[in-house]
């Protein structure tokens, strides 16, 4: 499996620890079903933490801004936590930087909620 | 000290399943010619980008139509060709993916990267059929006390 998600719920909120790569195939299509099934049980508070993401390809990019997308179209927020560089660097040659609300700290994007 | 173009060639059929072979095979390559950590795992990147738009752009997955890669390892850089069988695009047409209005689309961002993480990237259309996507990347000279520029040399990508 080339990613492995686990949960955690802070109260409303739900964190998804990622380890693994976010690529074309497996890796995109489990971020998006993880993030989709949040979404169906109608939490749409997420921390995506990304802190143990070893690598992503621009079919991982293009899954966040989708998941991203589609949070915020429920009326919910999609934000992300420990950019790995590299993924920051990608974000950054795309533009995508200022789109998403990144943090550094897990109880501070937590705090960012309410 | 190799003194002559190496060749090294790699055909797949058109699995996405098949992409981690080509990026191992390209690490072995990086590595085996000096490249550094930072440069390795970037041209990694683009050749991924390259192989996955074959399989699904190009040949539309379809398992009779195969994926060619050639590394040609020369004294001064390492070219990486990538061809596939499908109908062919032109790549002037596509959408910008740093236009405001196509930042959040969910694709169309391979292309940019691999012209923001190699040297040079051109697109041609093969005779016989289908695209053929010539990358290099330079070999960096190691000189005592010379950095390699990576870093400078990406983000003179981003602002081209």
């Amino acid at each position: 499996m080339q990613l492995e998600i686990r949960e955690r719920t802070v109260g409303e909120i739900t964190v998804l620890d990622l380890i693994g790569k976010i690529t074309i195939g497996d890796g995109s299509v489990q971020l998006r079903d993880a993030v989709n099934n949040l979404l169906e049980a109608g939490r749409n508070r997420i921390i995506l933490n990304l802190g143990g993401v070893t690598y992503v390809d621009s079919s991982g990019i293009g899954e966040l801004v989708s998941r991203f997308t589609t949070t915020k179209g429920t009326g919910g927020k999609l934000k992300l936590l420990n950019l790995p560089k590299k993924i920051k660097d990608l974000l950054m040659i795309t533009k995508l930087l200022t789109v998403f609300e990144i943090h550094e700290d897990e109880q501070a994007a937590i705090e960012s909620f309410q | 000290m190799m003194l002559a173009e190496n060749v090294v060639e790699l055909t797949i059929a058109s699995q996405l399943e098949f992409i981690d072979l080509v990026t191992t095979l390209t690490d072995n390559i990086t590595h085996m010619i000096g490249f550094d950590e930072e440069s390795a795992y970037w041209v990694n990147m683009a050749v991924r980008e390259s192989v996955a738009n074959a399989v699904e752009h190009g040949n539309k997955y379809d398992p009779q139509k195969t994926v060619d890669i050639r590394f040609t390892i020369g004294v001064d850089a390492l070219r990486v060709t990538v061809r596939d069988h499908g109908e062919g695009f032109d790549p002037s047409t596509l959408p910008d993916p740093l236009d405001p209005n196509n930042l959040l689309n969910p694709a169309g961002r391979g292309i940019l990267y691999m012209r923001t993480f190699m040297d040079s990237v051109e697109y041609e259309r093969h005779p016989e059929g289908g695209m053929i996507a010539t990358m290099s990347k330079r070999r960096a000279p190691k000189l005592a006390g010379q950095e390699s520029g990576e870093g400078d040399h990406k983000h003179d990508a981003v602002r081209n």
